[in-house]
C-alpha cells in the first residue's frame, strides 16, 4: 500500500519494500535492464497536469485502438490470401467459414474508422489548447507523421479485400502520382508493377500494410511519446505546470500519471469499447460509411462503380481535390491541405495557447475550420456536380484561409489574461 | 607496440582524421545507393506482366456504325468507336469550348494528332481511362444527352470530366488533357492492332 502525501506525491517506500528492492530477482534484473527506473520516470513519477478534461482521453484511446488493430490484423493475416484471384474469396471465407472470423474482421474494419475518429478528436484537442505550440513542436510533428503513416496504412488496407471500390479507389489514389511533372507516368507504373492496378500491386500493398508501415508506425508512436514525456503534457489552460514547482521539486499542479491517469484512461477505454461494440455488432458497415456497398462486389477493371469516393476519413481531402478544375493543381492542393498541418506551430502567433483565453478572432477561425473540415468530409461523399462543387470551393477557401491568415488574426486577437495556476475544482 | 601513453593534443593529425571519416561516409553512401537498386527495380513490371502487355488484334468487321467495342489491352479498356458521318460532323464546331483542341499537350501518336484524332476518320481508338484520375468514362454519344448543347462524347461519372467524340476534353472538366491514344495500325481494313504500329510494339 502506498501512502500519499498532501501534494499527491507517493511517500517514500516502506522499509520492507526498500529492503526487498535491494536484493533478489528485481535487483538482479534492474542491474541489467533499467525497468524500475523506466517505470518511475515514465509512469509512477511522471507528472501530468491535474486539470485534464474529457479531450485528454483520445491519446490513450488511440493507443488502445492501435493494439486492437495489431491483434486483429495479425489474426486476419492467418486466413487472408493476397492475390487477384484469392483476396476477395478469402475475405468471404473469413466472414462465413472461419469461426468468429466475421467478428475479427469487423473489429478490424470498424477499428480503422475508430482510429481516425479518435485521432481527429485528438488533433482537435491540440487545436483547442495550443498543444502544438513551443516547446511541443516535435510532439506535434511526430504526431503528424503518425497520422500520415496511418493514412497510408488505411489506404492500403482498404485495397486488400479486392472489392470494386478497393480497386477503383486504388486506381484514383495511385494515379495522383501521375500528375507529378516528368517522372509521374513512370512512377505510377513502378508503384503498380503493371500497366494497371493488378496482382503485383495487391501483393506489395499487403506487404506494406502488414509489415513495413506497422513497424514505422510503432517507431513513430514511441518517438511521439518520448517527445511528449520530455516536455510534459500541455493542459486545457495552456500554461506550463513546470514553471511552478513544489518543495519536493514536482510541479504543484501535477499528479503522477500512475495511478491517477491510468485509472482515468481505463474508464475512457471502457466507455469507448461499449460504443465500439455497438457498431461492431449492430451496424458494422454503418450504412456504407465504414465499408462501402460497392466493395461487396469483386474488383472489376472494366466497370467503374457509379460514384467513386474513398472511405469517410479521407473525404475532406478528396473534396478539396475535386474542387479544383485542373488536375495537377487539384493534386497539389490535396498535398498542401495535409502538409499545412506541419507548419501549424509556426503559423500561430497568439501570446496565449488555450482557446479559453483567446479572443473572438481565433475562436471564430477555429470554429469555421472545424465546420469546413466536416462539410468537406460530407461533400467528398457526394457526386461532384452543381451546388456541391460550388460549396466545396467555398469551404476549401475557408480551410486554407484558417492556416494562411493565422499569423495575422492570432496577433490581432484580443486575448484574456492567463491565470498563474491551472483552473481546477476538486471532485 | 605496447606504448599506451596519452597522445599529446598537437600530435593528432585532425585533417587526416577528418579525411578518413569523410571518405568512409562517402564510400558507405555509394554502397548504400547501389544496394538500393535491386530493391527499387524489383517493383518494376515483371517479365510476365510485360509479356501480357503484347499487342492485341480486333476484328473491325463486327463493329456496327455508331457502335463502340471495348477490347482490353494491358489491362486497360480500349474504346474503339465506329463513327457515323453524323457523329463525325459533331466533332467540329466546338473548338472554343475545348482545353486542348489541337491535341498539343495530349498523348497520342503523330498520325492521330489531327482534328478527328484518328488514322482514318471512321474509327476512333482511345485508352478508355479518364486522364483525370483513371476512371472509365461512359459513352454519351447522342447529341443533347447531357445538356442541350452537348455534341455527344464521353462523360466520366467520377469527377465529371467531359470529352467529345474525338476524345478531346471540354473546358470545366477536372481532366486537363485529351483521352490518350495508344499506338495502333491496320494490317488490312477490317483488322485493328492495338499496341503496335510501323515503329514496332509499344514499350
Amino acid at each position: 500500500m502506498t501512502v500519499k502525501t498532501a501534494t499527491g506525491a507517493p511517500a517514500p517506500l516502506p522499509a520492507e519494500r526498500a529492503l526487498r528492492a535491494k536484493q533478489g530477482f528485481w535487483a538482479w534484473l534492474n542491474k541489467r535492464l533499467p525497468v524500475d527506473a523506466f517505470i518511475r520516470s515514465q509512469v509512477t513519477e511522471y507528472y501530468a497536469p491535474k486539470n485534464f478534461n474529457v479531450w485528454y482521453y483520445f491519446g490513450s484511446l488511440a493507443l488502445a485502438v492501435l493494439v486492437l488493430q495489431l491483434v486483429t490484423g495479425i489474426f486476419l493475416t492467418m486466413f487472408y490470401k493476397p492475390g487477384e484471384l484469392t483476396s476477395f474469396d478469402s475475405v468471404e471465407y473469413i466472414m462465413r467459414e472461419v469461426d468468429y472470423g466475421w467478428l475479427i474482421r469487423y473489429l478490424h474494419s470498424t477499428g480503422a474508422s475508430a482510429f481516425f475518429i479518435v485521432v481527429y478528436l485528438h488533433m482537435f484537442r491540440a487545436f483547442l489548447y495550443g498543444s502544438y505550440r513551443a516547446p511541443r513542436e516535435m510532439t506535434w510533428l511526430l504526431g503528424m507523421l503518425v497520422y500520415l503513416a496511418l493514412m497510408a496504412e488505411a489506404f492500403m488496407g482498404y485495397v486488400l479485400p479486392w472489392g470494386n471500390m478497393s480497386y477503383w479507389g486504388a486506381q484514383v489514389i495511385v494515379n495522383l502520382f501521375g500528375t507529378i511533372p516528368v517522372i509521374g507516368p513512370g512512377l505510377v507504373e513502378w508503384i503498380r508493377g503493371d500497366y494497371a492496378i493488378a496482382d503485383a500491386t495487391l501483393n506489395r500493398f499487403f506487404a506494406l500494410h502488414v509489415a513495413a508501415i506497422p513497424l514505422g508506425l510503432l517507431l513513430l508512436v514511441a518517438l511521439h511519446l518520448t517527445a511528449l514525456h520530455e516536455t510534459g503534457s500541455n493542459n486545457p489552460d495552456g500554461i506550463e505546470i513546470k514553471a511552478k514547482l513544489g518543495a519536493d521539486g514536482h510541479p504543484l499542479d501535477g499528479i503522477p500519471f500512475h495511478p491517477y491517469y491510468t485509472v482515468k484512461d481505463l474508464v475512457g477505454v471502457g466507455v469507448f469499447f461499449v460504443l465500439f461494440a455497438i457498431v461492431v455488432f449492430f451496424v458494422p458497415t454503418l450504412g456504407g460509411l465504414f465499408i462501402e456497398t460497392p466493395n461487396f462486389e469483386p474488383a472489376n477493371p472494366l466497370s467503374t462503380p457509379l460514384e467513386i469516393h474513398p472511405v469517410w476519413y479521407f473525404t475532406p481531402y478528396y473534396a478539396i481535390l475535386r474542387a479544383v478544375p485542373n488536375q495537377r493543381m487539384g493534386a497539389l492542393l490535396l498535398l498542401l491541405s495535409v502538409a499545412v498541418f506541419l507548419f501549424l506551430p509556426w503559423l500561430d502567433r497568439s501570446p496565449v495557447k488555450s482557446v479559453r483565453y483567446r479572443g473572438w478572432m481565433s475562436r471564430s477561425a477555429l470554429a469555421l475550420f472545424a465546420l469546413s473540415f466536416v462539410v468537406l468530409g460530407f461533400l467528398g461523399l457526394q457526386p461532384a456536380q452543381g451546388l456541391y462543387v460550388v460549396l466545396a470551393r467555398i469551404f476549401t477557401a475557408i480551410y486554407f484561409a484558417f492556416f494562411l491568415l493565422m499569423p495575422i488574426y492570432t496577433r490581432l486577437d484580443p486575448v484574456k489574461p492567463v491565470p498563474d495556476r491551472v483552473t481546477y475544482h476538486a471532485h | 607496440m605496447a606504448d599506451h601513453a596519452v597522445v599529446a593534443e598537437g600530435d593528432v593529425d585532425l585533417s587526416r582524421r577528418k579525411f578518413l571519416t569523410q571518405a568512409t561516409i562517402a564510400t558507405g553512401a555509394v554502397g548504400a545507393a547501389f544496394a538500393a537498386v535491386p530493391f527499387i527495380e524489383s517493383w518494376s513490371p515483371s517479365e510476365g506482366a510485360r509479356a501480357q502487355g503484347a499487342p492485341i488484334t480486333v476484328d473491325l468487321s463486327k463493329v456496327e456504325p455508331g457502335q463502340m467495342v471495348t477490347p482490353v489491352w494491358r489491362k486497360q479498356p480500349v474504346y474503339v468507336v465506329r463513327r457515323t458521318p453524323d457523329m463525325l460532323a459533331r466533332v467540329a464546331g466546338h473548338d472554343g469550348a475545348l482545353k486542348d483542341p489541337t491535341s498539343e499537350y495530349s498523348e497520342q501518336p503523330q498520325y492521330a494528332k489531327n482534328p478527328l484524332r484518328s488514322r482514318t476518320p471512321e474509327f476512333l481508338v482511345l485508352i478508355g481511362i479518364c486522364t483525370h484520375l483513371g476512371c472509365l468514362p461512359k459513352q454519351r454519344f447522342s447529341a443533347g444527352e447531357l445538356y442541350p448543347s452537348w455534341p455527344g462524347g464521353f462523360f466520366c461519372p467520377c469527377h465529371g470530366s467531359r470529352f467529345d467524340l474525338a476524345g478531346r476534353v471540354f473546358d470545366g472538366s477536372p481532366a486537363s488533357v485529351n483521352l490518350r491514344i495508344p499506338p495502333y495500325s491496320y494490317p488490312n481494313p477490317a483488322t485493328l492492332i492495338v499496341g503496335e504500329d510501323e515503329k514496332g510494339a509499344a514499350t
